[in-house]
């Protein structure tokens, strides 16, 4: 288990190098998605108003504040489960060129397998820790589609983002998987 | 005395605020528990969630802030003694009046959509929300308010079934752990675990939701065949091994609640409810002189 400084936009080579539970930090930027996002990229065809190659995605929906001057104030930025936005991942690695999804919960076999197949990596976060998350965010760069508030597009400027557990690598493997495979077979051994 | 409709609506609004940013401290001592067990076992993985969520809950602490920014959808039950003469119209008003201006004036995300247009009401409040849940207490001139802010990644994490009571307490065993193996990582390990027994199908429901949300980590069931019962699940699902954020681990559940009533003799309705690892929780109590007393809302 190495620990990785992970600098944006990432390249194929910043997550080949990854196996499971390596942790890594990250500075640069970060998108914030969430289930209308990705509704609005996937189901109703919109391509996303911002170049995701090489980028990271977190599974959100800030709180946020509104400045006289139209930007935003972070106020409590956390991260949602990602299973439920598990079938829009393919599209956000293949299609977009996302390198890393940051979330919790973890994401399914097809999501997996893209990962696999292009050089791309889930990087789990703790779940509930929003106090922390929020002083690692420096600031709410920008926003789209501010009529989904709060699921809209926002890109983040981070330093030192983490440290997160790599759950899932480039290489076919999924932390979560193994734990699920090992709780099943303790499960099957129990004598109620 | 204030006026105590008043005073409703200011104890609803701050302890929607208190109970983001306060982790009681059951909760707390349960996580440096789960951190030490982690230690000790060696898996480095658990170990720093587990030193993660401590120090989360501290930074939260020190800039007074949300611990999570899941403001969930609130839920307070209030017990009223009987000795007032109250307005219930006008206490659930209050209440509701008390989560807006929470959300207002914080402001807080609001998460209250139309279940289908999912169109934002913006307030956290809404056809049916907040959930208030009303009782009352005999020999009483006070009013007892708790609230939790209850979170979705853990109610989505929801399960009811209506077993064969021939099943017997063998099959409320292997329903209870195949729900907890199916949420995995995603309610928030390490989680409480709430379970309802007896009743109805919705009072089941119920019972699990008081059993994840208002019992005290540590406090075991008066029945001793109930609080027996909750020993053996919280032993079985650790040694799942699912653990912190499903990552693997010892430390999968803080706690297993059981809340019971007695039900039909063709029908053993066993419900699930999770609540996630910040089992935030707060209360307060009104007193007969109008003054306001807080505390951390457990049974």
């Amino acid at each position: 288990m190495a620990h990785f400084e992970l600098h944006t936009p990432l390249t194929e080579a910043d997550i080949r190098q990854l196996k499971l539970e390596d942790t890594v930090s990250i500075d640069g930027t970060i998108f914030g998605i969430r289930d209308a996002t990705q509704i609005r990229i996937f189901d109703e065809g919109i391509a996303p108003p911002a170049d995701l190659t090489g980028g990271i995605c977190l599974h959100t929906a800030p709180g946020v504040r509104k400045r006289a001057d139209g930007t935003y104030e972070k106020l409590s930025i956390g991260t949602t489960t990602s299973t439920r936005m598990d079938r829009f991942a393919p599209g956000l690695i293949e299609t977009y060129g996302v390198r890393a999804i940051v979330g919790k919960g973890g994401l399914l076999e097809g999501s997996i397998d893209a990962m696999k197949r292009t050089g791309a990596a889930y990087f789990a976060i703790v779940g509930g820790a929003a106090a922390l998350e929020t002083m690692q965010i420096e600031e709410i760069e920008q926003v789209w589609w501010e009529d989904l508030m709060p699921e809209c597009l926002w890109k983040f400027r981070v330093k030192s983002f983490g440290p997160l557990i790599v759950a899932i690598d480039s290489h076919g493997n999924s932390l979560y998987r193994r734990v699920q495979e090992e709780a099943a077979a303790r499960i099957a051994a129990m004598q109620l | 005395m204030n006026d105590i409709y008043e005073t409703i609506e200011i104890v609803s609004r701050d302890l929607y605020w208190a109970a983001l940013k306060d982790i009681p401290q059951d909760v707390r001592s349960a996580i440096a528990g789960g951190l030490q067990a982690e230690k000790e076992g060696g898996n480095t993985t658990a170990e720093q969630v587990m030193f993660t969520i401590l120090r989360n809950i501290q930074a939260a602490d020190e800039q007074n802030t949300l611990v999570c920014q899941d403001t969930g959808l609130a839920v307070y039950r209030v017990r009223v003694g009987n000795r007032l003469h109250l307005d219930m119209v006008e206490l659930k008003r209050r209440i509701r009046r008390g989560c807006e201006r929470a959300t207002a004036e914080y402001p807080l995300r609001s998460n209250s959509v139309h279940p289908l247009t999912r169109k934002n009401t913006g307030t956290n409040a809404g056809e049916g929300l907040p959930i208030i849940k009303l009782d009352f207490v005999p020999d009483s001139s006070e009013i007892e308010i708790s609230m939790a802010p209850k979170g979705s990644g853990s109610e989505n994490m929801s399960f009811l079934k209506m077993l064969n009571p021939s099943e017997g307490l063998k099959g409320v065993k292997k329903f209870v752990i195949q729900c907890i193996f199916e949420s995995g990582a995603r309610p928030c390990p390490p989680m409480i675990v709430g379970i309802g027994i007896g009743g109805t199908s919705d009072v089941a429901m119920q019972l699990a939701k008081e059993a994840s949300t208002f019992r005290r980590i540590g406090s075991s069931s008066a029945d001793p065949d109930i609080a027996a019962l909750e020993k053996d699940l919280l032993g079985r699902i650790n040694e799942t091994g699912i653990g912190p954020q499903g990552l693997g681990g010892a430390t999968t559940a803080l706690a297993v609640n059981i809340e019971w009533a007695h039900t039909h003799i063709s029908q053993c309705p066993v419900a699930v409810n999770v609540q996630c690892w910040r089992g935030e929780r707060a209360q307060a109590v009104i007193g007969a002189t109008g003054e306001v007393r807080y505390g951390d809302g457990a049974l």
